[in-house]
């Protein structure tokens, strides 16, 4: 599979994984990854914490579009916004009619009142704004950067569970147009990210059934970031060059490094049993701190890991 | 002066674990809970959302609303000596207990509107109101105000399992949710007041309290337009909670008071728990600043997952073959410890040099037993 070919199913690409293990960075690679097939991409983030922006050197994002990395020779542009719950609530109010009482109700605190009363309107009304996002078609991806996996279920269950409880009106309709593009399989996807530890690997497989099950969302191939590799077994007599300090410095660090690495080997493979998903796999980056240069690289490896599907 | 970890866990009341998600926060409250165990003390361990293994390592089917208790190895098993007598070396830990348990933020409100209700009758009409049930689930700032309440519970009086009165905890480690922001915790109580006392919906209420009619209208006015757009039976639900609620809200703001006070207290401490990536660290150092706004500071600070540095490191051999290769990989290594500590160095800037920073290595696998977490406490106190 090429870029072109994993790309040409997606319009909206959501991605999840639990915190910390650098769902943020993913989504960044695969803005790249998209935009090298020509694609405009747009990653949105719905907490507020806009790091994919911040990766690209753009800090201070706001409710409108921002443009991370403009459009090159073959290359489509990559922008980048956040759609905060609030922003969404208040919008929303507005176009139906409450016009400027909208945000003084959320001053006063009617609002919150009224997402507590209605447990998921706020994630529905961010998925609808995501969903006019890519009906709108001004990208050819929207990318979405979504809180941390527990939480981004919710997040996806909201328009399910408002439509059970909800009989009719505009939030119902809002709804039923939210499920229609979640179960769509030629526009709309879920991508799991995760790490290979113990933990991480738990919630992806639940993660992913319950999308699955519940939500009937598509799923893509499963990343699998910051990935070791195996060092490679040092014969006794190369090592024997080295004084005895040194050496058993090396064979030390080497065998730390392996077993870390075997032990990644093991939750992977743990993965694939699990779960019917093919991985696609991220080498660990040097380096703390990740900018653009690493998103090229790790959309390299993310390319020559497609290659092999 | 500076404090060491031992120090906190051997006098600190109170300690608040904090940091981003996946840092490995509520290992290192376990851990925190197990050497202040060893030290003598009786201490509960308030977990959020604990991963399945955390009951394991502490041999409990499962946590609960209510602590239980932590069967503990004997203090002198000598199977257990290298984790267990370096950190019970003063001899103190024979009567040190642990206690597990994980907050269950609706439980928790349930619990607490039932005590400030003046009336059983009152108490049921809150509980079995819809906006009410989901209150927990949907007003952001509502886990982590269940857990101040919580943790002011178990320093008072602690109920167990079965309901009945326990001894009140010397040392109660709280593990937070996931949090960007140090305000959540604290601004959590004033918040949930706030929202119970919503002047709109109060205002509502207007027939039966006098003076307030002309509020009234206007509100209502208001109410019928959110009600076309959101739906009559949510705003219906939103009206009768209020209605039920009233005349509670002085008692909830007195006892949220209280527990900010032992937030605010000098025998809190605050551990912020952090992993040597750039992100992770930046919200750190927001974290440790937005602390010292609140007229608070980082106590400790706990670096997860870090790389040892390899010491002596050979010069590469200038020849290719396995030995360049494998030179090439140690040097690879060293360089990811190097650019740890690298990466570390604004969260050690930015919480002073009396700050304890204590480091605890990358491992291939997660804690599923106390000797793990025996071991992780030794690296946090020291031998």
């Amino acid at each position: 599979m090429n870029g072109e070919q994993f790309f040409s199913t997606v319009r909206l690409l959501f991605v999840v994984g639990k915190g910390g293990v650098g769902k943020t960075s993913v989504a960044a690679t695969l803005a790249v990854a998209a935009a090298r097939t020509g694609r405009s991409v747009l990653i949105a983030d719905v907490d507020g914490r806009h790091g994919a922006a911040a990766a690209f050197g753009v800090h201070d994002l706001s409710y409108d579009e921002r443009v991370l990395v403009a459009a090159a020779s073959g290359r489509g542009p990559i922008a980048a916004r956040t759609i905060t719950a609030d922003d969404a609530l208040v919008e929303y109010l507005a176009d139906h009619g409450m016009g400027r009482l909208a945000r003084k109700l959320a001053s006063n605190g009617v609002v919150d009142v009224i997402a507590t009363a209605t447990p998921g309107i706020k994630d529905l009304l961010v998925l609808g704004k995501v969903k006019q996002l890519v009906t709108e078609a001004k990208h050819d991806l929207v990318i979405l950067d979504t809180p941390a996996s527990g939480h981004a279920v919710t997040f996806l269950r909201s328009a399910g569970a408002l439509a059970r409880s909800v009989s009719s009106g505009r939030i119902r309709r809002q709804a039923d147009e939210v499920l229609e593009l979640l179960g769509d399989h030629q526009r709309c996807r879920v991508l799991l990210v995760t790490v290979a530890e113990e933990t991480p690997v738990n919630e992806t497989i639940e993660t992913a059934f319950t999308l699955e099950d519940e939500i009937g969302v598509a799923l893509t191939p499963v990343v699998v970031n910051a990935v070791l590799e195996v060092p490679m077994a040092v014969p006794a007599g190369a090592l024997a060059r080295l004084d005895p300090a040194e050496r058993a410095a090396v064979t030390t660090a080497l065998a730390v490094e392996r077993s870390r690495a075997e032990a990644q080997g093991v939750q992977r493979s743990r993965l694939a049993n699990a779960l019917p998903l093919a991985q696609l796999v991220l080498p660990e980056r040097a380096g703390t701190r990740l900018g653009a240069d690493d998103f090229e690289a790790l959309s390299d490896a993310l390319q020559a890991s497609l290659a092999e599907l | 002066m500076t404090t060491t970890i031992a120090e906190l866990v051997a006098t600190r009341r109170v300690i608040v674990t904090c940091g981003a998600g996946g840092v490995g926060k509520t290992t290192m409250a376990a851990a925190l809970g197990l050497a202040a165990a060893q030290q003598g003390r009786r201490v509960a361990v308030v977990t959020i959302d604990p991963a399945r293994r955390l009951a394991d390592a502490f041999g409990l089917a499962e946590l609960a609303n209510a602590p239980q208790r932590v069967v503990l190895p004997p203090f002198d098993d000598p199977g257990r000596a290298k984790w267990w007598s370096p950190l019970t070396g003063s001899g103190t830990g024979g009567s040190g207990e642990l206690w597990a348990m994980m907050l269950d933020a609706s439980a928790t409100f349930d619990d607490l509107v039932r005590r400030h209700a003046p009336s059983p009758q009152q108490a049921d009409r809150i509980l079995d109101n819809r906006l009410y049930r989901n209150i927990s689930s949907a007003l952001s700032g509502t886990q982590e105000y269940m857990a101040v309440e919580k943790l002011y519970e178990l320093v008072t009086a602690p109920r167990g399992i079965n309901g009945e009165v326990l001894a009140p905890f010397d040392c109660v480690i709280v593990d937070t949710p996931p949090t960007r922001n140090a305000l959540d915790v604290l601004a959590a109580p004033e918040r949930l007041t706030r929202f119970l006392d919503n002047r709109v919906f109060r205002a509502m209420m207007a027939p039966a309290r006098r003076g307030l009619r002309v509020v009234g209208v206007a509100a209502q006015a208001a109410l019928a337009g959110l009600g076309k757009v959101v739906g009559t039976d949510v705003i219906g639900d939103a009206v009768a909670f209020f209605r039920a609620f009233d005349g509670m809200e002085e008692g909830f703001r007195q006892r949220a008071q209280s527990s900010l006070a032992l937030l605010r207290n000098e025998a809190t401490a605050w551990v912020l728990v952090t992993t040597p990536r750039g992100e992770t660290v930046e919200e750190a150092v927001f974290f440790a600043g937005a602390l010292v706004e609140l007229g608070l500071h980082v106590d400790a600070v706990i670096a997860n997952r870090m790389q040892a540095k390899i010491n002596p490191m050979p010069a590469l051999p200038t020849t290719a073959g396995p030995l360049r290769t494998a030179v090439l990989r140690a040097q690879g290594i060293d360089a990811r410890a190097d650019s740890h500590r690298e990466v570390l160095a604004p969260l050690r800037t930015a919480v002073g040099s009396a700050t304890p920073v204590a480091e605890v290595a990358l491992s291939d696998g997660d804690v599923h037993d106390l000797n793990t977490l025996g071991l992780i406490a030794i690296e946090l106190c020291g031998r």
